[in-house]
């Protein structure tokens, strides 16, 4: 068996209304430690109010060889975009 | 050892990472379209992510690297882990704790960092163990009175910071990442260790002895924390277009004499180098020869308590691998009786 | 698993004569009020267990632990600094006084051993803690009301991370769960002193300032016994009690302790740091 334990990702949501961010990894044998170390490292300078642990080998991420087909498409698609439309300024709340 | 003169060998040394370069050209392997495309990205000053397409010498230096600023942050809370049991008020009790208890996340992660890269953390841990792996020359240097927790934190943390500024826009994102946490921390690190200093500077004469002695014993090994001259540096170049170093060691070398000359005024400390002076022409202190024999020999393992620290970093993992089995035992049977 | 009826603790009428030179106080000088005195074995308490969890920093068995044990250590030594502060000049307490004057438990200055034996100390001491500043909220002194209130959120942790090792090393290896038995095998002795009440102690607690911790001992030795139960070990047996931490009569590893922690101030006692 292995000397170190399996590695866990870890999120952080800094105050309430926010989304939880990535801050980092830690290494423990289950949840619970993992949440406990999660606390126990990254929350010391009240960084933050809500913690989440995954464990590492569980997230699932694309391919950067895919990057074009996957996300280079979305460029052309300005008319998604709200400045894309001319209003005139007069024409308020819209 | 070769007979061969230290300053002729090939070192990759950084700021917390020296070791003896054994790479052979692996770059000219790579597929040159993909090498092109890397090199014009990092040129851009763009970021390059744990599975985007990388030479394979620029993931091997990057380990390297990063592991061993890991083990300087491991091995750096044994010099002043040593004074935790007997911090003179409960203030500096609380204090010291604290930093080095920031050391170990700092450790913890860089670690996380460089696993990115593909090495687990016990292979790193286990290379340090075995010698293979380096970590910076400072930490093996002994504290022997309370003076030099404020001297460490003083110049030690002072010129580690000098060094890790610029790293926060080194071209890995996971060790960019890592720094900017890192550097955030550190701030008060050097600040404490300077408050040390002006406790002791203002206070009884025995106190004044302890700061000047540690003073004497901590300049030049700080000194050195910067690496070897430039001109003995082979790797340089190759770090700075990678972007895994971003100023040359005697620039970043003489950035610290400056800001710390002045320092040591305000403490009456006498900077033991009587070559120190200030040069006019070109703004900054001159200052005398380091020795560099001392340097390469602390590097090889030769430092004065290099086995000891060595020993106890291997006592605790040793200690420690009960603890380890036992917790992930403890989870494969909560497991088994779950699916039971 | 069963569990023991605990020890019962009726004061010194039950303990012979060697035993009474323990339980008698050994402090110098004048009695200090029972409110001082109070916030003297609180404070002692946090400490010095702050002092041995210290120890350990930089020697944990892997990083992360090593960070949850200085946060421990961390949280003691600020308890320590506001109640010592409380009780007077919280450096001059702590660095100047000698064995005899300190008013821990005698189970807190037990050494670390190996990490079973340092997480059955914190096992066994924390749910004491937990449960006493749970009720130290609603004291009659404004000071210990706001001091508990703080600190019983730091402690609540401490309590889920010992019972969390516990139960690891309970229930995991054949290693683990022997050394954890060990180690709650050498704590076990000094159960008895935390639910004992002297005079001064019992002046507090009928000023409504402290709390009495006969209050909670069967809710104690319940929840022992509960995490002992989910870590598979069995309680070990119960033996005539060993008192006298809170009188000043302490274990032979105060001494040395104290002889590290205050060494710098001791030495150079003109010396401000």
């Amino acid at each position: 068996m292995s000397s170190d334990w399996p590695l866990w990702e870890v999120f952080v949501r800094s105050k309430g209304g926010l989304s939880h961010r990535h801050v980092g990894s830690v290494h423990a044998p289950d949840a619970e430690l993992a949440l406990a170390h999660a606390r126990d490292t990254y929350t010391r300078r009240l960084e933050g109010v809500s913690l989440w642990v995954v464990p590492s080998a569980d997230i699932v991420a694309s391919n950067p060889e895919q990057a074009g087909e996957l996300f280079e498409p979305a460029q052309s698609k300005i008319y998604r975009h709200p400045t894309f439309y001319d209003i005139p300024d007069e024409v308020k709340h819209i | 050892m070769p007979f061969e003169p230290e300053h002729r060998r090939r070192y990759i040394i950084h700021m917390y990472t020296t070791e003896l370069q054994k790479s052979a050209k692996i770059e000219n392997l790579e597929d040159p379209k993909l090498l092109e495309a890397f090199e014009a990205r990092v040129a851009a000053d763009e970021f390059i992510e744990p599975k985007d397409w990388m030479p394979e010498a620029y993931r091997r230096t990057l380990t390297r690297q990063i592991s061993q600023h890991a083990h300087s942050e491991i091995v750096g809370m044994l010099p002043e882990g040593n004074w935790i049991t007997r911090a003179p008020s409960l203030r500096r009790k609380a204090i010291l704790l604290a930093k080095v208890q920031d050391e170990a996340g700092h450790g913890l992660y860089l670690y996380c960092a460089a696993e990115t890269l593909g090495t687990s953390r016990e292979q790193m841990i286990e290379a340090l163990h075995s010698g293979k792996a380096k970590y910076s020359t400072i930490f093996n240097y002994p504290t022997l009175t309370w003076a030099d927790i404020g001297a460490i934190g003083w110049l030690v943390d002072g010129a580690a910071i000098m060094n890790q500024v610029p790293l926060q826009r080194t071209s890995y994102g996971p060790y960019a990442r890592a720094m900017v946490r890192v550097c955030k921390e550190e701030s008060f690190h050097q600040r404490q260790g300077y408050e040390i200093m002006i406790a002791l500077a203002n206070g009884t004469a025995e106190q004044k002895r302890m700061a000047q002695d540690a003073f004497n014993r901590w300049w030049w090994p700080s000194l050195m924390m910067f690496g070897p001259p430039d001109e003995n540096s082979p790797n340089t170049a190759q770090s700075m277009r990678w972007r895994i170093k971003r100023e040359t060691n005697d620039e970043l070398r003489q950035k610290f004499v400056d800001i710390t000359v002045p320092q040591a005024d305000f403490l009456s400390l006498t900077v033991p180098d009587p070559q120190l002076k200030w040069n006019e022409e070109k703004g900054g202190y001159d200052f005398g020869e380091i020795d560099w024999e001392e340097f390469y020999a602390v590097v090889r393992g030769e430092g004065p308590v290099a086995k000891e620290r060595m020993k106890a970093r291997r006592d605790a993992w040793q200690d420690g691998a009960w603890v380890r089995e036992a917790a992930a035992v403890h989870e494969e049977k909560r497991r088994a009786r779950k699916a039971a | 698993m069963t569990q023991r009826s605990p020890a019962k603790a009726e004061g010194k009428e039950r303990v012979g004569a060697a035993v009474a030179a323990f339980w008698a106080p050994a402090f110098a000088g004048e009695r200090l009020d029972f409110r001082t005195d109070y916030l003297l074995r609180l404070g002692d308490d946090a400490l010095v267990l702050g002092q041995r969890v210290g120890e350990w920093c930089g020697h944990g068995p892997v990083l992360e632990v090593d960070i949850s044990l200085a946060n421990l250590a961390l949280d003691l030594i600020g308890q320590a600094t506001l109640l010592l502060g409380e009780s007077g000049d919280g450096d001059k307490l702590a660095f100047h006084r000698d064995v005899l004057d300190f008013r821990n438990c005698l189970l807190v200055e037990q050494p670390n051993g190996d990490f079973a034996q340092t997480i059955a100390r914190h096992l066994l001491y924390t749910i004491w803690q937990h449960m006493l500043l749970q009720r130290l909220q609603q004291s009659s002194d404004q000071f210990l009301r706001e001091f508990a209130h703080k600190a019983v959120k730091e402690v609540a942790y401490h309590r889920e991370l010992a019972s969390e090792w516990t139960i690891r090393l309970g229930d995991g290896t054949e290693e683990s769960a022997q050394r954890m038995a060990d180690g709650l095998e050498w704590n076990w002795r000094f159960i008895p002193e935390l639910f004992e009440v002297d005079e001064g102690l019992q002046q507090a607690i009928d000023a409504g300032i402290a709390v009495d911790p006969r209050s909670f001992e069967e809710e104690y030795r319940a929840a022992i016994a509960a995490v002992l139960a989910q870590a598979q070990l069995e309680a070990p047996a119960d033996q005539r009690p060993i008192l006298g931490g809170r009188q000043g009569h302490h274990s032979e590893h105060l001494g040395h302790l104290l002889a590290v922690m205050q060494f710098l101030p001791r030495a150079y006692s003109d010396a401000k740091w």
